[in-house]
């Protein structure tokens, strides 16, 4: 036998290794580059979830940084997530607006009515056009837009404490118009 | 503060690991060193022990200033899940996987004492050097200890389907084998590094590889029970990716403890034997990365965290491709080739380490061919399900039963044919009764079933006759191996009956109404409203004419606001009776699943006595009376070849 038999598994184990770095750079979501950042927030006209009549629009976002939550009552990651909004929202006071994505209105209300409501307003977009427009994959996603209404950050999958503290709470120490964050970063720093 | 120290400590064991690794490869050429190096590994664990200690005290407190506690615990949590949950995520278990490490080499330290310096301090140097590789993963960027300022006041409680036994206990075992492999591998890499392969290396791993195997035994059993009592499907076996991850170091672990064999009782198959001793671990590695990275979706994996990812990543190539690298540069390379005369242990032992080499490869590329295909074609998605996996499975696991019945009686080198007579004469009571037996028990014809009790039974009947002949003779090694393959042949018969006679069926119950499944009258008797320690459920009732009773339960853990399913089982040696819950429907009635399961117990009762075998083998006399002479003696001869030696292709 010949040595060069034995340099078999470590050129097997190279094929491996490179199957396996690919593989893995494939399924990184965050190497998805949004090609939102830095856009405006698109222009929508829906309605106010629980409010019969009521509709809203890209204006009813604007002059505040808002943290806008894409969640349904058919996605178990949005319940998993929801205790963290509600923290964010009762602990900095940052707006959350909800966007009610593909889902029963009726269940919506009960849902919130059950397990709390965080947000400042929801708006139904039941056949997932705005869904569209924004590029979800699914729920629940997440984007930071300042009070100009452009979008500053997107997460895909859900809100923890730690995305809200590496990611979210840095985007939003940079935001104009957010000077509550400030005392929350102090604290955790 | 205690969980700051815990950090500390922690911190402190990295310094140690890597101290260890400098001063155990010193202390291979400089004996001056070598009491030093036990001190260190005795300081690697009692530092890594303190962690750990620190972040059970942080769980048993409900400390929720801490970021991992809060996302794994919950004050309602009874005290046992609340230490069980310090290993329920990523952190966590990683801290224990170093702690399992740490265990290792401390008892390696200790019961190695009298090896030879210059594999003795390898060893060990080896295994300072993967632990400082883990402890450098964990505290970068998995820390368990990270605090969380303004915690919350309640935490976000242990998933419920780890709110179990299973948890308890199924990752310390698994663990245990995962991390016991690098042990092996650490004389592996020592014996390459020292140019020392020979028989006296092979007894020296030997009782480690064995017992590392006998723990993965036990954990893949108890993971295959768990998922079959808890997932609530009646399966025990899905071969989801993150079960095909521990399975695969458990087939190298199983060629490795057999090839060894060969390699200290005749010094053949020996570049072979280092190989997989290589293999075991790296493949436990690999597990490791699967679960841990996200690369693979699986019921099991963690939080994807593409950090971590590329930190495993880079510890998997380091560790892995260097000693691969040692291997393709110092293995021995030999020309010499065994005889296999007749049908010689040689021969059947090789025929052991191909078969299980080839389900190796099997389970290997189902299992990453998916990658390969969506980092080819870009995206795509592609999986096999277990259909594949079977084709492959079973004719394998049956050639290899086969051989196994030859097994007690061969010899080294050449088996006389006169010894086989009574092989065959058990072959055809074997034959007779698994052709009897199936139908009795399935009342049908089924040829798998047949085969697998055909073939347990002879694999029982030639290991009974053989036991019986030697009587006193019988040395615990010899015991180990006679345990662990009727282990086999137990764990055979249950995956063949229980896959060829099980029953179900779907339907709809009111109370009071009844259900027969394969002559089995289930009696629906109500549904109760039960109170857990975090969680309420509402408990169903059946009762059976053969006088069991099933309780299976719908549980609502409240923290989560998640729904569980318990499936209500009646085991029984013979089989289990199985209710999984579905929904309640309007009408009051309720969807439930019913289950009839022969012999599925005998799935993990076999491979408890396989494990027991592998703990029997180490106990025997034979190492401890050899370890002393090896100390005595203790001659550096590189490679002895006068031995007969195999060809390693």
């Amino acid at each position: 036998m010949t040595r060069i038999k034995l340099y078999l598994p470590v050129g097997v184990f190279g094929v491996l290794a490179v199957v396996l770095f690919l593989g893995f750079t494939l399924r990184d979501p965050n190497l998805l580059p949004s090609a939102l950042i830095g856009k405006p927030f698109p222009a929508f006209d829906l309605p106010v979830l629980g409010a019969a009549g009521e509709r809203a629009g890209r204006e009813g976002l604007l002059g505040e940084v808002r943290l806008v939550n894409v969640w349904a009552t058919w996605c178990p990651t949005c319940l998993a997530e929801h205790g963290e909004l509600m923290r964010i929202g009762a602990e900095t006071g940052l707006s959350i607006i909800g966007i009610n994505y593909k889902d029963d209105p009726q269940l919506a209300v009960e849902w919130l009515r059950q397990h709390g409501d965080p947000y400042d307003f929801n708006v139904v977009d039941d056949a997932g056009d705005l869904g569209v427009d924004l590029g979800v994959y699914g729920a629940p996603e997440t984007f930071l837009v300042d009070a100009g209404g452009v979008i500053r950050y997107k997460r895909v999958g859900d809100v923890n404490p730690v995305v809200w503290r590496d990611e979210i709470a840095p985007t939003l120490a940079g935001l104009a118009g957010w000077q509550k964050v400030e005392a929350v970063l102090g604290d955790e720093r | 503060m205690i969980v700051e120290l815990g950090h500390f400590a922690t911190v402190l064991g990295l310094a140690t690991a890597f101290g260890l690794a400098a001063v155990g490869y010193l202390s291979a050429t400089n004996a001056a060193w070598r009491g030093t190096v036990t001190s260190l590994a005795s300081a690697q664990l009692v530092l890594v022990a303190l962690g750990f200690a620190a972040l059970l005290n942080a769980f048993l407190t409900s400390d929720f200033s801490v970021l991992y506690v809060v996302e794994n615990s919950n004050t309602a949590l009874p005290w046992y899940y609340k230490l069980s949950a310090a290993w329920g995520g990523h952190e966590g278990s990683f801290l224990l996987w170093t702690l399992m490490l740490a265990v290792w080499t401390w008892a390696v330290a200790v019961l190695g004492r009298r090896l030879p310096g210059e594999i003795h301090g390898r060893v060990l140097g080896t295994l300072g050097l993967l632990n400082a590789g883990f402890l450098l993963f964990l505290l970068s960027v998995s820390s368990p200890f990270e605090r969380l300022v303004g915690g919350p006041v309640e935490g976000a409680d242990l998933n419920p389907l780890l709110q179990d036994f299973g948890q308890i206990v199924h990752p310390p075992m698994l663990y245990l084998g995962y991390v016991g492999f690098a042990v092996a591998f650490a004389f592996a890499v020592a014996a390459l590094l020292a140019g020392r392969l020979d028989a006296a290396w092979a007894r020296w791993t030997r009782p480690w590889a064995n017992v590392a195997w006998a723990f993965l035994t036990v954990g893949i059993a108890l993971g295959s029970w768990w998922a079959y009592y808890e997932l609530g499907w009646g399966g025990w076996w899905f071969w989801d990716p993150v079960e095909n991850a521990s399975f695969m170091p458990w087939l190298a672990g199983t060629a490795l403890v057999h090839s060894l064999a060969v390699t200290e009782k005749r010094g053949a198959f020996k570049s072979w034997t280092v190989f997989l001793a290589i293999a075991a671990f790296s493949l436990s590695l690999l597990g490791a990365f699967i679960v841990r990275s996200g690369v693979l979706t699986s019921v099991h994996a963690f939080a994807v965290d593409p950090e971590r990812g590329l930190f495993i990543f880079w510890l998997l190539v380091l560790a892995i491709g260097g000693a691969l690298t040692l291997y393709a540069l110092r293995a021995p390379v030999i020309r010499a080739r065994t005889q296999y005369w007749g049908l010689s242990r040689e021969l059947l032992l090789l025929v052991n380490n191909v078969v299980l080499v080839l389900a190796l490869a099997v389970v290997l590329l189902y299992t990453l061919y998916p990658l390969a295909y969506e980092a080819a074609t870009g995206g795509e998605k592609t999986s096999y399900g277990p259909p594949y996996y079977n084709r492959m499975f079973v004719p394998l696991t049956l050639v290899l039963a086969a051989f196994l019945c030859l097994a007690p009686v061969a010899r080294w080198r050449r088996t006389p044919m006169t010894l086989f007579r009574n092989t065959g004469i058990m072959f055809g009571a074997a034959g007779a009764l698994g052709v009897l037996l199936p139908l009795m028990i399935g009342g049908a014809v089924d040829i798998g079933a047949m085969l697998a009790v055909g073939l347990g039974l002879w694999i029982a009947m030639t290991h009974a006759a053989d036991v019986a002949r030697r009587r006193r003779a019988l040395t615990r090694s010899y015991l180990g191996m006679v345990f662990a393959h009727v282990g086999f042949a137990v764990a055979l018969v249950g995956v063949g009956v229980t896959t060829a006679f099980s029953h179900e069926l779907d339907v709809r119950v009111n109370v009071g109404e009844s259900v027969e499944l394969n002559d089995v009258v289930y009696v629906f008797n109500g549904v109760e409203q039960v109170q857990g320690p975090n969680y309420t459920a509402e408990r169903l009732k059946f009762v059976t004419d053969t006088g069991a009773t099933l309780h299976p339960e719908k549980r609502l853990y409240p923290a989560r606001n998640q729904v569980m399913t318990e499936a209500g089982i009646a085991p029984g040696l013979l089989g289990d009776l199985y209710i999984t819950p579905g929904e309640r429907l309007p009408d009051g009635s309720w969807g439930v699943r019913i289950n009839d399961k022969p012999f599925v117990r005998w799935v993990w009762l076999g491979a408890l006595l396989m494990a027991l075998g592998g703990v029997l083998a180490i106990t025997d006399r034979r190492y401890r009376r050899l370890a002393d002479r090896d100390a005595v003696s203790a001659p550096s001869h590189r490679g002895d070849r006068r031995q007969p030696q195999a060809a390693t292709a």
